[in-house]
Order: C-alpha cells, then sequence, then structure tokens
C-alpha cells in the first residue's frame, strides 16, 4: 500500500476505535445506571482508545517511510557481484539512479549488464516487500494496540487525565519540532563541512581571494584544479548587500517616519498595503525584474554615458533587493519609532520645536538603537536572499568594488553548485555546504546581536 | 527688556528657515514614499507589459485532406502505421492551397508557418476518429512560434523575427483572411512544460504547486497550532521553554537556502527520498513556514483576554479544556490568517526547492504526491533563463497567475482579519 493510503487508513481505523471506545464506556456504564457513574465522558474513553491506537502505528508509519529508501539502497549495493561494488559515493549515486532506472522501466533491462538489470528486479522485489510488510506492520501495530486500549477501559479509569496529559505532551513534540530543526540544520550542514575541510584547507577556504570551483571529475580529464577562497564571494555579497541597503535604509526609514508623524489615518490606511505589498511580491519575480528590465536599463544608460557596464552588473541586483527590503526596514522601524514615548515627544513639541525638529533632536536619537537592530536584520535578509542574485548577479567571482561589474554571492554558488550534480564527495559539492555553514553562522549572528538590541530597547521605555 | 526682545528678534527671523526646513523634511518623506510606490508601480506594468501577449495564442484554421494516400495509411487504428505515416505533408498541402503565391517549391517556408507539433495534433484526431480517413475536415492547429511572435510583436524592436519576407507576406495574408487568427491562450492553461514555447503551459507547475503546498498545510498548520498553544498555555518558565523560543525566532530569520541545504542532507541523502517530488518540497517548506504560523498563533491566543480564561476554569474546566473549549476557537480566526499569510510565502518561494531537485524540465502533469514536479515560481526562473523572448512572455504571464494566487491570498487574510477576528 502506498503511505498516503496507508495513512488514511491508520487515520480510519483510529476513528473506528474512537467509536469502540465509546461504545464500551457506554456499555460498561449502563449496568451502574447510566454515564454519570464513569469517570470521565464517553468521549474521552473513545478519544484515549484513539490516541492509542493510532499514535504507535503513525510513529511506526513514519519511520519505516523515512529509513526505508536509505536500507533498500544498502541492501541493493551490498548485494552486487564485488567487481561493481563502487568506490565512492559520487558512482554509488550514478549507479543506483541507473539501477532505479531499470526498475521503474525508463531504461530498458536489454541496455545494461546482467548484474544492474538483477539488481533491479531485486529493487523492484524489495519495494514491493518493503511496502507489504510497512502496511502490516503498521495495520497490526494499529489494531493491537487499540484493542489494548479498548480492552483496560473501566468505569474508574481517569481517561480524561490520560488523554489531555498524551494532548500536552504531544504539543510539546511539536513546540521541540524547532529545536529539531536548528539541530537537523546543524548537522546537516556540519557534516559535509568538515569533509570539505579535510579536502580543502581551512585557511585555503577563509583566506583564498580565488574561487573556481571546476574540479577534474574524473582522474584522466582535463580541467583547472579547482580554487576555494571565499574572499570573492564574500566581497560580492558585501557589495550587493551594501547597495541594497543604500537603496532601502533612507526610502525605508523615511516613509515609516512620514507615515507615524505626518501621514493622517486614510494615507496611512492606503499606503500601508501597498508598501507591505511589496514584502508579499515572490523573490523570483523580483530576480525577474531585475534580470530582465532593470540590468539591461542600467547597461544601456551607463552605455550613453559613456562607461561601460555588464550586463549582469552588482547595481541592478542590488537596487532591486533594495526595493524588496524597503517594506522590512519601514516596518521595523515604524514599529520603533512608535515605541517612542509620547511624553518626549510632547515635551519637545511644547519648548517649540517643530515636528521634524522633534523628529530629529528628540525622536531619532531615541530610537536609534532601535531603528540600528532593524537595520541589521534587515542586512541579514539580503545577504541570505537567493533568487535576485542567482537571476540578476553574474557568475563570475571578480574581486572588485565596482557596482557596475559582475560579482557572484555565496548563495548564487551554493545553488550553482548544488543544482544538476549528483554526487556528493567531490570537494565541489562539499564546498557548497561550507558556504551554506559560512552563511547561516552569520546570519544567525547578525539574527542574534540585532535581537538583543531591540529586545534592550525595547525594555528601557517598557 | 532689550536683550528679551532680541531674542524673540532671533526667534522670529529663524522661524522663516526652520520652516523652510520643516516643509523640506516633509519632502524628504512624501518622495521615499513616492520611491517605493513608483517601484511597485514600474514592477507591475512591466510584467504586465511584457506578459499580456503570453495569454493570447496564435493558430491556423484550414481545409485539410486527410487523404490515405498523401499520408501512406490505410488503417489509423494500427498503431505501427501511425508511427511511420506522414502527417506533415496533408498540414503543408492544405496551406499552400490557402496560399495562391505559394508553389510547391515553396514548402519548406511555407511549413515553417505551422507549429511542429500541429502532425502530432492531427495524428491524435485520426487515432481518436478512424473515419476521418480521406474526408476534408475543417481544423485549427497552433501557428509556429515564430508566426506568433511575428503576429504579436510585429513593431516591437526587441524581438527579432525570424520569418523571411515571403513568410511575413503570407502570414499578413492568412491573418487578413482570418485563417490566421489570435485567440485565448487555453494551452497556456492546460499542458504541462514544452521546448516549444507555443506549447508550453503551467498546469504541470500549477498542479505541482498545488500539491506541495497542501503537504505543507497539512503539516504546518495542526503543528504549529500545536506549538503554540504548548508554548503559550503549558509551558513552565524555565531554560528549555527560553532555548525553544529562542530556535524559534532565529529559524523565521534563517535564509531560506538553508532549508534547501537541510532537505538535500536529510530528506534526499539521509532517509533516501526521490528527488524533485512535491512531497519533499512541501516538508523542507513546512519546515520554513512553521516558525511564522508559530508566531501568528501565539499572538492569537494572547489576545484572547483572561477573563474567558478564568471564566471557564471558575466553572471547572480542566486547563487542556480550557484551551480546546473556549481558547482555540476563539483564536482560531487569528491563527487562520496567520497560517494563509504563510502559505502565501511558501507558495512563492523557490531557493529551497532548486536545491532538492524541483527544477527538472518536466513535461507531463504530476499525478501524485509522489510524481516529479516543479512549481509555479520555480517554472517562472526556468523560463525567464531561456534566451527565446518568446518564454520571456510565458514567464511574464506565469508571474502574473502568480501573483493572482497570492494577491487573493492575502486579500483572504485580510477579510478574515476584518470580518471574524473579535477585538476585546
Amino acid at each position: 500500500m502506498q503511505p498516503a493510503n496507508l495513512l488514511l487508513l491508520t487515520l480510519v481505523l483510529a476513528v473506528v476505535a474512537y467509536g469502540l471506545g465509546y461504545a464500551r464506556s457506554r456499555s460498561l456504564a449502563m449496568p451502574l445506571g447510566g454515564i454519570r457513574h464513569l469517570k470521565s465522558l464517553p468521549f474521552y474513553y473513545g478519544a484515549r482508545a484513539a490516541l492509542w491506537s493510532g499514535i504507535p502505528a503513525l510513529i511506526v508509519l513514519g519511520c519505516w517511510a523515512a529509513f526505508q529508501g536509505k536500507v533498500i539502497q544498502l541492501i541493493i549495493i551490498g548485494g552486487l557481484p564485488p567487481e561493481l561494488i563502487p568506490e565512492t559515493e559520487g558512482q554509488a549515486s550514478l549507479l543506483l539512479s541507473k539501477i532505479s532506472n531499470v526498475a521503474s522501466g525508463a531504461l530498458p533491462a536489454g541496455f545494461v549488464d546482467a548484474p544492474i538489470a538483477e539488481a533491479a528486479e531485486r529493487l523492484k522485489a524489495l519495494r514491493g516487500q518493503s511496502r507489504m510488510l510497512m502496511s502490516a506492520l503498521v495495520v497490526s501495530v494499529s489494531v493491537l494496540a487499540g484493542f489494548l486500549g479498548w480492552l483496560r477501559i473501566r468505569p474508574r479509569l481517569n481517561a480524561r487525565s490520560q488523554v489531555e496529559s498524551i494532548l500536552k505532551w504531544l504539543f510539546f513534540a511539536c513546540a521541540a519540532l524547532a529545536i529539531l530543526t536548528t539541530v537537523g540544520i546543524i548537522f546537516s550542514v556540519a557534516f559535509e563541512t568538515f569533509r570539505f575541510f579535510g579536502k580543502v584547507p581551512f585557511t585555503e577556504f577563509i583566506f583564498g581571494s580565488q574561487w573556481s570551483p571546476q574540479t577534474a571529475l574524473r582522474a584522466d580529464q582535463v580541467a583547472a584544479q579547482g580554487a576555494f577562497g571565499m574572499i570573492p564571494l564574500f566581497t560580492g555579497t558585501l557589495l550587493i548587500s551594501a547597495i541594497a541597503m543604500v537603496v532601502a535604509v533612507p526610502v525605508g526609514l523615511l516613509s515609516a517616519i512620514y507615515l507615524s508623524e505626518y501621514a493622517n489615518r486614510k494615507v496611512r490606511g492606503v499606503v500601508k498595503p501597498l508598501l507591505e505589498m511589496l514584502a508579499g511580491i515572490p523573490t523570483v519575480v523580483y530576480g525577474f525584474f531585475a534580470a530582465l528590465t532593470v540590468a539591461p536599463f542600467i547597461s544601456d544608460l551607463a552605455a550613453s554615458i559613456g562607461i561601460e557596464a555588464s550586463s549582469q552588473s552588482a547595481l541592478a541586483a542590488g537596487a532591486v533587493m533594495g526595493i524588496m527590503i524597503i517594506p522590512f526596514v519601514s516596518s521595523l522601524s515604524d514599529d520603533v519609532i512608535n515605541a517612542v514615548p509620547q511624553t518626549l515627544r510632547d515635551g519637545s513639541l511644547a519648548l517649540g520645536a517643530t515636528q521634524s525638529e522633534t523628529m530629529k533632536k528628540v525622536i531619532f536619537p531615541a530610537a536609534l538603537p532601535g531603528i540600528m537592530g532593524g537595520i541589521l536584520l534587515a542586512v541579514s535578509r539580503a545577504i541570505g536572499e537567493t533568487m535576485i542574485v542567482v537571476m540578476a548577479a553574474g557568475l563570475a567571482a571578480n574581486l572588485t568594488a565596482n557596482p557596475l561589474e559582475t560579482v557572484t554571492t555565496v548563495t548564487v554558488q551554493i545553488v550553482t553548485l548544488l543544482t544538476g550534480d549528483q554526487e556528493f564527495d567531490s570537494a565541489k559539492t562539499l564546498a557548497a555546504f561550507a558556504l551554506g555553514a559560512m552563511l547561516f553562522l552569520s546570519t544567525l549572528l547578525l539574527n542574534v546581536i540585532a535581537l538583543k538590541i531591540v529586545r534592550k530597547y525595547r525594555e528601557q521605555y517598557d | 527688556m532689550t536683550d528679551q526682545r532680541s531674542q524673540a528678534e532671533i526667534v522670529r527671523q529663524s522661524l522663516k528657515r526652520r520652516y523652510r526646513k520643516e516643509r523640506r523634511f516633509r519632502a524628504y518623506g512624501i518622495l521615499a514614499i513616492g520611491v517605493a510606490l513608483s517601484a511597485l508601480v514600474i514592477l507591475f506594468t512591466d510584467i504586465i507589459g511584457k506578459g499580456y501577449t503570453g495569454f493570447m495564442k496564435t493558430s491556423v484554421t484550414m481545409e485539410v485532406s486527410l487523404d490515405g494516400d498523401m499520408m501512406y495509411l490505410d488503417d489509423p487504428t494500427d498503431s505501427r502505421q501511425l508511427k511511420m505515416a506522414d502527417f506533415v505533408e496533408p498540414l503543408v498541402q492544405a496551406l499552400i492551397k490557402e496560399l495562391p503565391s505559394a508553389t510547391e517549391q515553396d514548402r519548406d517556408d511555407v511549413r515553417g508557418l505551422i507549429n511542429p507539433y500541429a502532425s502530432v495534433t492531427l495524428r491524435d484526431a485520426l487515432k481518436e476518429n478512424p473515419d476521418w480517413l480521406n474526408t476534408t475536415r475543417t481544423m485549427t492547429f497552433l501557428s509556429h512560434t515564430d508566426v506568433d511572435v511575428y503576429v504579436k510583436h510585429a513593431g516591437d524592436a526587441a524581438y527579432s523575427i525570424k520569418l523571411n519576407d515571403q513568410q511575413k507576406a503570407w502570414a499578413d495574408e492568412l491573418l487578413e483572411r482570418g485563417v490566421i487568427e489570435t485567440s485565448f491562450n487555453d494551452t497556456f492553461f492546460s499542458g504541462g512544460d514544452s521546448r516549444d514555447p507555443s506549447k508550453a503551459g503551467i498546469l504541470g507547475a500549477i498542479v505541482g504547486s498545488l500539491l506541495t503546498m497542501f503537504v505543507t498545510l497539512i503539516l504546518s498548520f495542526p503543528i504549529g497550532v500545536a506549538a503554540a498553544i504548548y508554548l503559550e498555555e503549558f509551558a513552565p518558565q524555565n531554560k528549555f521553554t527560553d532555548f525553544i523560543e529562542v530556535n524559534i525566532n532565529n529559524l523565521a530569520a534563517v535564509p531560506s537556502i538553508i532549508f534547501g541545504l537541510l532537505g538535500l542532507a536529510v530528506f534526499i541523502n539521509l532517509f533516501g527520498m526521490p528527488r524533485s517530488v512535491p512531497v519533499v518540497g512541501g516538508l523542507v517548506l513546512t519546515l520554513m513556514t512553521l516558525p511564522t504560523i508559530i508566531i501568528s498563533s501565539r499572538a492569537a491566543i494572547k489576545s484572547v483576554p483572561p477573563s474567558i480564561r478564568e471564566a471557564a476554569e471558575g466553572v471547572g474546566a480542566s486547563k487542556m479544556q480550557v484551551v480546546l473549549h473556549h481558547v482555540l476557537p476563539l483564536a482560531m480566526p487569528g491563527m487562520l490568517t496567520g497560517s494563509i499569510i504563510g502559505m502565501a510565502q511558501a507558495l512563492g518561494e523557490t531557493a529551497p526547492l532548486l536545491l532538492i531537485g524541483m527544477v527538472a524540465f518536466i513535461v507531463d502533469v504530476p499525478g501524485g504526491f509522489f510524481d516529479s514536479a516543479t512549481v509555479l515560481p520555480v517554472q517562472v526562473f526556468l523560463w525567464a533563463g531561456s534566451p527565446e523572448l518568446a518564454f520571456i512572455e510565458r514567464a511574464s504571464a506565469a508571474i502574473m497567475v502568480l501573483l493572482t494566487f497570492l494577491i487573493s491570498m492575502n486579500a483572504l487574510a485580510i477579510w478574515m482579519r476584518k470580518r471574524l477576528e473579535r477585538r476585546w
């Protein structure tokens, strides 16, 4: 049975368990003189039976579905004749995709060696067996546990408190998923990063000024020796983020000031949602706009005044990214400005200062730490932004500060290195994870600092 | 006395300058808003201007004589014959008949007006209706992409017209006679991706997006709400709870591409799940949207006044009953609003899906959660990277469809916030 159908079946079984548990509690209560002699309402006996039947079965189903693919792969590789057993992970994944293509019929069995065809047959058989075993196991666990739960229903059983404590643990598990995700991110990135540093020295990665990840895939291939120095990527990322900030900070900040201090309710009601619309537009749309409209416009403009500009300039990507970040900056600054106590404002106005003087000399200095925190969050957003730079910035890793030249960024390289390539042990693909680790660490650092500033600032006026 | 007067004098004299500054400051604010809003307007007009023609297709309607001898076909039910038969010839002949100035020598040029897939259309029609053999039928085919570009963008310098002068003259002639005409592009909404822009459609991507969003919704909404309930109602005040909160806040700000790396390393490499399937895409997007949903759900729970809780507790409800029977129903509209906004974010997300292989060229419309699929924003990305302007036009049209989805989702969220959310 397919996992999706099995999931439905498990849910149906849980509903059946609910019905049976409900009925049993009522029938137990009847001879005693009605359900008021039960410790809990019949609903809780039913719910308890449903949870007993559902939860273990779902755990089994989840674990099986998660690990069956890997286990089957290991069995298939292990069952190959010794001369075919792949040496590297890259070869293994190529071989596996070949076998699975034969098994699915995409590649006729006649085109491959006999052992591969046999392996494909075995793969098909194993998949079938695994599916059957999984169905049998899940259904029997569900029925058995449901039956046990049903059997143990007694009038004196406090079903409600049991159901409630199970639910509480479920809620806790959902909240703890956030920790699990973070741990998952750290492990998945750290593991490959350490393998990368086994191939490329850490100092070369951090301090190298050359980035050209083309390495030889096979020993006999003629290819450039790959260079993995992340400085050009880092400067490229910084250049584009800086351009984005130059656009976003003044525009975002000034519009936030205008909206919170000057605009009347009607204007605010129209302009604010429109600004927020900028934040809701998918980044791929901004990328499209940057690559096909803004970049040609900038290079034409530069050509018309006699400067040479690349068709994929950092300026185009940065400017469009800035537009994307405007609402982010403006809504954060808006919060901060509104958090400045009204007394400060009133005091300044009472002394005869104009609104702009109040703003510039009283409110802005008071709000500055919060605004800085907001800007740091925006910088972290700009560094991690992917689609705009993938579409509008280039791939050439130039070490330059000229916004009209092509630069590349960390995120662009991660996407380029990981799309299409299947093997997982070459320095090239591992490099993507190392870059991911750097990206994660730097954005994490920025976020932690920014959140700390914002929180400290909030406490100051609370 | 003189001292005071001079001070008032100084203030009065400086007033003009100060008011000027005030006006200037105000103008800066208006300018900033103007810049932001004009960027929005330029973005929209640019995309609509580039893409509205993507909703039109150019087709050729002509009388085709389905002559068996011409096609080397005498039994349309025989699949081997269908494979070998020549379905291009009747199309070329039909078009030559429509064009008085065309002769047998011009057949290559004439053929360049019809879509290469037209012969497949003809084959499928004959397969469906074997009795059409040796009859003459009026049929409609897609025109060649070059004709499509010529008809739509003849005057536009950005588009290079690939037709030669003879073909242009024919196209004009046929257009005038109504043989070639433009109509609403239903192919765009009924097909999957294709190498030929005229045949390329977004149905595959829309279905892929729907499947992915379905997985995301059924996972992230219950998990997010449960996590929010735990953190707001049950979590003890301790280090571990703080740790969970720090994690959630940080995950909300982690770049989306990192979630793609997580999906690649955990779901694909560790668990051996297939690449480019909606399930994996949905799982990755679930992890990505969870923080958003948790944060907005917590805000919704917080906004339920304590009096409701106290009243429920006062009549003897347990903590869980207070939460599930009273707090949750009242917080639900706010939670739903937050989830819709989170789902809209997930619908527009591209970067993590690139890493788990949802960028493949997929022609078929996916039929299930484990079929290879792509999603709408990735389809836009794929088409936008094409050197052919006809694909750029489709990409803009696809963006319009995507934005329509997103705007309606956000409008729904705003409407719900206005209608359903209760202010206490």
